[in-house]
């Protein structure tokens, strides 16, 4: 295995060959070019889709201006989150300190656009000159009467799972600020969504055929009084462990609301989500409508589906993606299509979640923490994978290489998730394995 | 209305920058690194950073980037990032074996103050350097300047730590190339080579960023200038600078260094920059412009001039670089359209004199550069009086949409649109290509806005 660095064998593994747990949570090693991103990126991406919010970044202009629009979480309303804000700090700022340019570009902006309220992300070098942002913060929040979060996450305290806590601590600090008196008793939070390409809108459509009242969305299409009012909510159904699990945990411990882990990815999971609300709240009728909106979706879905299975059998899958939650449904969903999935790496999963993975794959399978494009390649060719599914560094690599590529990350720009998704999964995987231009490559 | 939060009336901005048109150097020094051969570019500093820094580069070109990153930790922000630079460069040379590897620092190694000399030379002591290869850096803090200066600061770092002078001159141009697409670099090399010119180019990004597909995954593709070519451009007899923000250190330095004399020029976009490099080139090789060359003047001149009326008074607000924008520019106004507002995120005294100069006859232009110099300020002028075209990157999309105008995609970063490293847009063949792209823009907005009475079969 000389493709492999000596001080990453611990994180990889085989599916069914060795029993040794994987090594993960483990801090990327200096000098391998790793596919993973920063604490602030973590907090940016999961907190971005609050669209009635400022979201200022105070630092130099870079970690601003890579984190402009570059997730398409679709707003219902305000478009405020798609602006980029950065106080663009100079050489005399990092000198002198950036405290006095904080506080006049956030009165600033209030005055602009009268946000709900604004979060204050700190990127690495606003720590190490001392800028005390939390007392900037208090100081307008007492002026402007406004919810004014920071949110310190400084790249090198870890990697973008760290920044989804940080994310996490933030929202925490709204929820429960304000109270809606009308909030159904069998209301949810919906959490974990981005409402990437308009899922989120889906699931909205979906839970309200089966008579649940969806109370805060967090944060796809996230309003700052919705999120204010999340502790009124019955149940939290939390999807993508990896970044809303810790926020589901304070609301456990703090206003006693209990959670619940789903995917919406592949039919199997999407209908598992709505059964398990239903059942949650012991509600037959609820019940019924799920099975009914099921059985309405299967009918819909089923020749489509079967239609592409009987082309893609054969074809084999490479998987690499932020959170491993979202690679076990990926494992399930080309399973339906027929595809099998021969490598499955992750940026961010834990021990259980990889426990979880060889369990559910085929024996042989290739089992990845924090990998490279070095090594993914070459387990790519190795395995003779036929698709490769992930993120924006790594599609040009397969490309090169001569891979199908599906982006199951960010840049999506079909809805995946529910019984539509599903679809568009699959005419996505067909499109890109069955392309021609394949051929032509050799 | 995706900009619906922008305000026609100018607010008073002094701290806030909005929509930027620039972004930090790291990116401009990984993008310049990738056009030596061999080069592994390494971002000292967090993970995050490089990340970014790769997907953009990425999201841009379509191209795998590749780069290391010293992945700090909470302690390294404290003690210094000097543990994990030294092991970094014993991993890469270990696992990636590049012939060299280009170190630039980010905005947290710069504030804690590590000394990159030191760390370096504490590497090759540690023998983490094999024989033959070799570790060279810039620094490139991003609160100072730009992507542009990134990019700057690396090129002249190739300088410093490759160029050497030898008693034996050799017959040979060396051109720098400022920040432009590989397609343009491949035009520019053709038109030394229709001159028969000997010219090093560096850095060269062709056949990095614009590789073939052919099944195979290159860690270092073909392309790029070699270490020895590098080396050579010590001995060449002159140096031609394309972009003074971006090359102009380089040629100083390497004046300094090993006595070669330059000239800056602009990047060849458009005639009249066009017809200076060729003069240039042709001045200091002593070669003759041949016959093939004008002709292709004569083929844009010609195109142009069928278009003309169309291009006529034409306002056009543009955005990106000083380099590229000042060539643009003149282009434009050289056609008889008007460049009305033009604003880049890069400060630069010289692009304000240029402008200046270049739209004197228009007194209704407005430019700024540096600070506060933004997306939404260009938008505000926008509101206040309206344009017929926009040239820039990406960003301009929501004002096209908003604002219902033609978008050319010029610049960086271009993430919505495939090609642009293969249609070149400098030279005689580029302006071609760029005055089509215009003409496209402008009558496909009349095709699909004029009424219905008045669509025409000929234009
Ligand atoms: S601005 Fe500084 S901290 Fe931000 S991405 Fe650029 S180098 Fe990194
Ligand atoms: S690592 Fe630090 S500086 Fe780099 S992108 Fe993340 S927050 Fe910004």
């Amino acid at each position: 295995m000389a493709h492999i660095l000596d001080e990453r064998k611990g994180q990889v593994s085989v599916a069914g060959a060795n029993v040794a747990t994987i090594d993960c949570n483990k801090a990327s090693l200096a000098g391998s070019v790793s596919q993973r991103a920063c604490v602030f990126c973590g907090s940016r991406v999961v907190l971005y889709p609050i669209v009635d919010a400022l979201h200022l970044i105070h630092g130099p202009i870079g970690c601003a201006a890579y984190t402009w629009d570059i997730r398409g979480s679709l707003s219902s309303g305000p478009e405020l989150h798609r602006l980029s804000y950065c106080t663009d700090l100079q050489e005399k700022d990092v000198i002198f300190g950036g405290v006095k340019k904080l506080y006049e570009a956030i009165t600033e902006l209030i005055e602009l656009h009268k946000p709900k309220a604004a979060f204050i992300y700190t990127t690495c070098i606003v720590g190490v000159i001392g800028d005390d942002v939390e007392q900037v913060c208090r100081t307008i929040e007492d002026e402007a009467k406004i919810p004014i979060i920071p949110v310190q996450a400084p790249g090198f305290q870890g990697s973008k799972k760290d920044g989804y806590k940080v994310a996490c601590e933030a929202i925490f600090r709204l929820v429960g600020t304000k109270s809606k008196p009308e909030t159904p008793a069998k209301s949810i939070n919906i959490l974990g969504d981005f409402n990437l390409a308009g899922e989120l809108w889906i699931l909205l459509d979906y839970y309200k055929r089966m008579g649940v009242h969806v109370n805060a969305t967090i944060t796809g299409d996230g309003r700052v009084d919705d999120i204010a009012n999340a502790h009124n909510a019955a149940l939290n159904v939390v999807q993508c462990s990896g970044s809303m699990n810790y926020l589901a945990k304070m609301m456990k411990d703090t206003y006693n609301i209990p959670s619940m882990r789903v995917s919406y990815f592949g039919i199997e999971d999407m209908s598992d989500a709505l059964y398990d609300v239903a059942r949650f709240f012991k509600d037959d009728e609820m019940m019924d409508k799920a099975r009914e909106l099921v059985k309405e979706e299967f009918a819909k879905l089923m020749p489509q589906l079967t239609w592409y299975k009987e082309r893609l059998t054969g074809k084999k899958a490479a998987i690499y993606v932020g959170g491993a939650f979202k690679a076990i449904s990926l494992v399930k969903a080309l399973r339906l299509i027929g595809v099998e999935t021969v490598i499955v790496g992750s940026q961010t999963g834990t021990e259980e979640d990889y426990d979880l993975i060889k369990k559910l794959c085929n024996e042989g399978t290739i089992i990845l923490d924090d990998s490279n494009p070095v090594e993914l390649s070459h387990f790519v060719k190795e395995k003779k994978a036929d698709i490769f599914i992930g993120g924006v560094k790594e599609r040009p690599i397969a490309h090169k290489i001569g891979l199908g590529f599906c982006d199951h990350n960010h840049e999506r720009k079909e809805p995946l998730a529910g019984y539509e998704g599903m679809i568009n999964f699959a005419k996505e995987i067909y499109a890109t394995a069955m392309s021609p231009v394949w051929k032509f490559t050799k | 209305m995706l900009l619906r939060h922008t305000t026609a009336k100018e607010i008073d901005r002094k701290a806030l920058t909005i929509n930027p048109a620039k972004t930090c150097q790291p990116v401009g020094a990984m993008f310049a690194a990738l056009g030596i051969h061999g080069c592994l570019p390494h971002s000292h500093g967090s993970q995050g950073c490089c990340s970014y820094h790769r997907s953009a580069l990425s999201r841009h070109f379509r191209e795998p980037i590749m780069a290391g990153t010293s992945s700090f930790s909470e302690g390294s922000s404290v003690f210094g990032g000097s543990a994990n630079l030294v092991q970094a460069i014993d991993t890469m040379f270990t696992v990636y074996k590049p012939e060299v590897i280009a170190v630039h620092t980010t905005c947290l190694s710069e504030t804690i103050g590590d000394d990159l000399t030191q760390i370096i030379s504490k590497a090759n002591d540690d023998g983490c350097v094999p024989e033959g290869k070799q570790v060279i850096y810039c620094n490139t803090p991003s609160y100072v300047g730009t992507h542009v200066t990134g990019y700057s600061n690396q090129v002249a770092a190739f300088v410093k730590f490759f160029s050497t002078a030898t008693p034996k001159k050799r017959n040979v141009i060396n051109l720098v190339a400022g920040w432009m697409e590989p397609s343009d670099m491949r035009e520019i090399k053709r038109l030394a080579k229709v001159m028969e010119a000997r010219t090093i180019l560096f850095p060269d990004m062709t056949d990095v960023l614009d590789a073939p597909l052919d099944g195979h995954y290159k860690l270092y593709p073909t392309g790029g200038t070699t270490i020895e070519e590098m080396k050579l451009t010590g001995d060449s007899k002159f140096t031609i600078g394309l972009g003074q923000s971006c090359t102009e250190d380089a040629c100083i330095k390497l004046e300094n260094k090993c006595k070669v004399k330059f000239e800056v020029v602009d990047i060849p976009i458009g005639f009249k920059a066009t017809d200076r490099f060729l003069m240039s080139l042709s001045r200091h090789a002593n070669l003759p412009i041949p016959d093939s060359l004008s002709d292709e003047r004569g083929r844009l001149i010609d195109l142009i001039s069928d278009s003309s009326k169309y291009l006529y008074g034409k306002r056009v607000a543009l955005w990106g670089d000083p380099d590229t924008l000042i060539p643009l520019t003149e282009f434009l106004v050289s056609m008889d359209m008007k460049p009305v507002y033009v604003v880049t995120g890069t400060p630069s005294k010289y692009f304000d004199a240029r402008m200046a100069e270049i739209l004197k006859d228009i007194p209704e232009a407005k430019f700024k550069s540096g600070e506060l110099a933004d997306m939404f300020l260009m938008h505000q002028w926008i509101k206040q009086e309206g344009v017929d075209l926009l040239i820039g990157n990406t960003y301009g999309k929501y004002i096209a949409r908003d604002e219902n105008v033609p978008l050319i995609r010029f610049g960086f970063p271009i993430a919505d649109r495939p090609g642009h490293n293969y249609f070149a847009k400098t030279g005689y063949e580029g302006g071609a290509n760029l005055v089509k792209q215009i003409m496209d823009g402008l009558l496909d907005h009349i095709d699909t806005n004029c009424l219905e009475e008045k669509v025409e079969f000929q234009l």
